[in-house]
C-alpha cells in the first residue's frame, strides 16, 4: 500500500469478511439502476464496484457484455455515470470500474487526471481498470495518489511470482484475486487455484477479495473459509437485472431480488467469517 | 526490441493475459530474432515451399501506359491461399509449435487471416479455431467454407455489429480463459507488445524480395511504394525494407468509405480511415490511432472491404504516419470498385477489395507522388469479393463496371443491369 492513511475501502474490511457486488451503472436505465444499487447496499454491500460501459468490454463474459449493452443504450455516458453516482443515497464506499480508454479521453488534458478529478468530486473512493496492467499503470497510479482515490488490481492465476510484488507495490484499498482463468461470468464450480492465490498473498497488508465466478451463498462461504477478507459478486447480480429487464418485471421486484440475493451471500460469509481485525 | 513506437504501442491487457506476453515475447526474441533451433530457417524453407515464395514483381504494362510511369506490381495474391496473410499465418503457428502450444484460435475479418490461418494449422497438424463477426460469416460465405474445409472451427460472433472489432474483442476473450495451452495468432500488426513487431517480421520478406527484385530489374530503388491498410499488415511488410531509404515515399492506403465524416450520435463512422481521420485512443492491448467518439467508445467503422473495415490500426503505423514517414491517403467504397475493375480488365488480376483502394488511389495520385517508379502491393485475390462486388456494382455509379446482362433470367425490355 502507497499511501500512509488506511482508506475508507480498506477500512470497509475491518469487521469481517466484506460483500462486494458488481453491477453496470445504467443497466438498463439511470432511474432502476440506482434502486438496484441502493437495494446491494440494503442487503449487506460493504463496498460496491459500479462499471462505467465501454464499447470494448474485452474482459467480460456474455452476461456483463449484455448489461453493458443496456446501459450504453439507455444512454450512459462517463458524464451520466458520474451523475449516477452524483444520485446514488448509499452509505458504502464506491469502486468505479472501467477500461483504459475511457479514463484517458475523459476531459480536456491529455491523461487520466481529469477523469480522477471527477471521480473524486462525485465521491468515487476507487478505480479497477481491468486491461491497465501494472506496467502502463503509473500515470493513473500518481492521479488517484494526488486526490485520494484507492488504485485495484487484479491478481489472476497465471500472475507469475515476479509479477505478484510489483502489483502489490502498485494496489491499494484491496486486492481483487481473480478466481479462475477466463472472462466475468457466474459458475458453480470454484477453481483450486483460488486457495494458492489466497495463500501466496497471506501476510501482505491488503485485504483479498474474491472475484469471477461466485453466484451462491455457499460458494461464497467455503471462498471465506479459504481465507478471502472479501467476495465479489457480479454476474450472478447482473444475471438477475437482465431477468428482470426481459420479463418486464417492475423495479422493485427486481430491487427486492437483488437485495435478497445480497443477503443470501453476506449471510454465507458472515457464518464463516471472523473480523479481519482478529486474524491480522 | 521497442514495446513502444513513439507514444504508440504498449500492453493493455488484463492481467491474466500478460504472463503470455512475456512468455511469447521470449520466444519471440529466440526463435524469430536469433533463429533459435534453426526456427527462422525452417519458416523460410515452409514460405517457399507451402507457400509458393518468392512471388512475382510484375511490371504492369497497361497501368505504365495510364499512369505515364513505371508501375510494379508485388503479387502477394499469388501467395498459396491468394494473400499475404500466410507470411504472418504460417509464421504464428509454426511459432506456436515451438512454444508447445496445443491449440490455435484466431480473429478474421474478410476471412483471409482465418483461412490462412486454418491452412497452416491443418498444414503443421494443430487445432485451431476462429472468430469471426456475424456479418462477415454473412458476407464472406467461400471463406467461412474454407476454413471449414481445412478442419478448423468457425465461431460466428454476434456482439456489435458482427465485424473484425467484435471478433478480436472474442479471440481475446478466449485467450484469457485458454492462455496455458493456446496461442492467439493475431492477424495483423495491432494488438499488445510483442504483436505489432512479431507480425512485421513475418511479414517483412514482402518488401525484402521487392527490394530484391526491383534492383534485378532495374537496378535501382523505387520512388514510390503503394500499398492498401487496415490493420496495416500488408502496409507494414510493404514498407519494412524501405522505411530507412529516405528517397522512397510510402503511402497507405486506407478506406474512405461512403463518407470520411462521423455520426457522433449513432456512434458509427462511415470509413474506416483510421490513420487520417482517428485520434490517439487504447484499443485491443495498444494505444494507437483509433475511430472513436469524444468519450472514447469505438466507433463501428465501415468499408465495402470486409478486410479494412477497423475501427484501430497499427501502432508502428501511427507512429510513422505522425512522423510523416508514410503519407495515408483516403479512398472511397467508389472508386475503390473502379479501381477494382480496372485492375480485372486491363492487367487481367482480380484484386482482392482491399487491394483494390490502392489501385484506386492510382487514379487519383499526382505525377509528383508517383514519381519514375511505383511500386503496388496486390496484398490478395479478390475471388471471395465476387458476391459483394456484384451486389455493390449494381448500387453504385462505375462506370468501369462490364455490363451483366448475361444474369438476366427473362429477355425483353425489362432486363436491369
Amino acid at each position: 500500500m502507497i499511501g500512509m492513511r488506511e482508506s475508507d475501502i480498506t477500512a470497509a474490511f475491518e469487521d469481517g469478511p466484506a460483500f462486494i457486488p458488481y453491477l453496470t451503472a445504467g443497466d438498463p436505465t439511470f432511474e432502476s439502476s440506482i434502486e438496484y444499487v441502493e437495494a446491494l447496499a440494503r442487503g449487506g454491500a460493504d463496498v460496491i464496484e459500479l462499471g462505467l460501459p465501454f464499447s470494448e468490454p474485452i474482459a467480460e463474459g456474455p452476461t456483463i457484455q449484455q448489461a453493458i449493452v443496456r446501459s450504453l443504450e439507455g444512454g450512459m455516458t462517463p458524464e451520466r455515470f458520474f451523475e449516477f453516482v452524483e444520485a446514488l443515497d448509499v452509505d458504502v464506499p464506491l469502486v468505479c470500474m472501467t477500461y483504459y480508454n475511457l479514463i484517458y479521453q475523459y476531459g480536456d488534458e491529455d491523461g487520466p487526471r481529469p477523469f480522477v478529478e471527477r471521480a473524486a468530486a462525485a465521491g468515487i473512493d476507487g478505480l479497477i481498470a481491468p486491461d491497465l496492467p501494472v506496467e502502463e499503470a503509473t500515470p493513473l497510479r500518481t492521479a488517484c495518489d494526488a486526490l485520494g482515490l484507492d488504485l485495484i488490481f487484479i491478481v489472476a492465476p497465471t500472475t507469475t511470482d515476479e509479477r505478484l510484488t510489483p502489483l502489490l507495490e502498485h494496489s491499494s484499498g484491496y486486492v481483487y484475486v481473480q478466481a479462475r482463468l477466463g472472462v466475468t461470468g457466474a459458475r458453480s464450480d470454484v477453481s483450486d487455484r483460488t486457495s494458492h492465490s489466497l495463500d501466496r498473498l497471506d501476510g501482505d497488508d491488503l485485504p483479498a477479495a474474491v472475484g469471477f465466478g461466485i453466484s451462491t451463498g455457499e460458494q461464497a462461504g467455503e471462498i471465506v473459509a479459504a481465507g478471502a477478507d472479501g467476495i465479489i459478486v457480479g454476474s450472478a447480480l447482473v444475471d438477475i437485472v437482465a431477468e428482470g429487464y426481459e420479463n418486464d418485471l417492475a423495479t422493485e421486484e427486481t430491487a427486492e431480488r437483488l437485495e435478497a440475493k445480497a443477503r443470501e451471500l453476506t449471510a454465507g460469509i458472515i457464518e464463516q467469517g471472523q473480523p479481519r481485525s482478529e486474524r491480522l | 526490441m521497442n514495446e513502444t513506437f513513439g507514444r504508440y504501442g504498449g500492453q493493455y491487457v488484463p492481467e491474466a493475459l500478460m504472463p503470455a506476453l512475456e512468455e511469447l515475447t521470449d520466444a519471440y526474441q529466440r526463435y524469430v530474432l536469433d533463429n533459435e533451433d534453426g526456427f527462422m530457417d525452417e519458416f523460410r524453407e515452409r514460405l517457399r515451399a507451402f507457400g509458393g515464395r518468392p512471388t512475382p514483381l510484375q511490371h504492369a504494362e497497361k497501368l505504365s501506359e495510364r499512369y505515364g510511369t513505371s508501375v510494379y506490381l508485388k503479387r502477394e495474391d499469388l501467395v498459396h491461399g491468394g494473400a499475404h496473410k500466410l507470411n504472418n499465418a504460417l509464421g504464428q503457428v509454426l511459432l506456436a509449435k515451438y512454444m508447445g502450444k496445443e491449440r490455435i484460435i484466431a480473429e478474421t475479418g474478410a476471412g483471409q487471416h482465418g483461412t490462412a490461418t486454418a491452412m497452416a494449422a491443418a498444414h503443421l497438424d494443430m487445432p485451431c479455431e476462429i472468430y469471426m463477426g456475424r456479418t462477415d460469416t454473412n458476407r464472406q460465405r467461400p471463406n467461412v467454407f474454407r476454413m471449414r474445409l481445412n478442419d478448423a472451427e468457425v465461431t460466428p460472433v454476434d456482439v456489435g455489429r458482427g465485424t473484425l472489432k467484435e471478433a478480436i474483442s472474442q479471440a481475446l476473450r478466449d485467450w484469457a480463459q485458454s492462455v496455458e495451452t493456446t496461442h492467439y495468432v493475431i492477424g495483423s500488426v495491432v494488438g499488445p507488445h510483442p504483436f505489432p513487431q512479431l507480425v512485421d517480421d513475418f511479414q517483412a520478406v514482402i518488401s525484402e524480395e521487392i527490394r530484391d527484385q526491383l534492383h534485378e530489374q532495374t537496378g535501382g530503388l523505387p520512388d514510390s511504394v503503394v500499398a492498401c491498410a487496415g490493420g496495416g499488415s500488408n502496409a507494414m511488410g510493404t514498407f519494412h525494407h524501405f522505411l530507412d531509404e529516405e528517397s522512397v515515399d510510402l503511402y497507405a492506403i486506407e478506406a474512405g468509405g461512403s463518407s470520411l465524416a462521423v455520426d457522433e450520435e449513432r456512434g458509427v463512422a462511415p470509413n474506416s480511415a483510421s490513420l487520417t481521420t482517428g485520434t490517439e485512443g487504447v484499443l485491443h492491448g495498444a494505444r494507437t490511432r483509433v475511430l472513436q467518439d469524444s468519450d472514447g467508445q469505438i466507433m463501428e467503422s465501415h468499408s465495402v472491404s470486409a478486410g479494412l473495415d477497423y475501427a484501430g490500426v497499427g501502432p508502428e503505423l501511427s507512429h510513422l504516419v505522425e512522423t510523416e514517414r508514410v503519407t495515408p491517403e483516403s479512398v472511397d467504397d467508389e472508386t475503390a470498385l473502379a479501381g477494382f475493375h480496372r485492375l480485372s480488365q486491363t492487367e487481367g488480376i482480380i484484386p482482392a477489395l482491399e487491394t483494390a483502394h490502392a489501385v484506386g488511389w492510382l487514379e487519383t495520385a499526382t505525377p509528383e507522388q508517383l514519381g519514375e517508379r511505383v511500386v503496388l502491393t496486390v496484398s490478395g485475390r479478390g475471388d471471395k469479393d465476387l458476391e459483394t462486388v456484384l451486389e455493390e456494382t449494381a448500387t453504385h455509379d462505375v462506370p468501369e463496371a462490364p455490363e451483366m446482362d448475361v444474369f438476366s433470367t427473362t429477355t425483353g425490355d425489362d432486363r436491369n443491369a
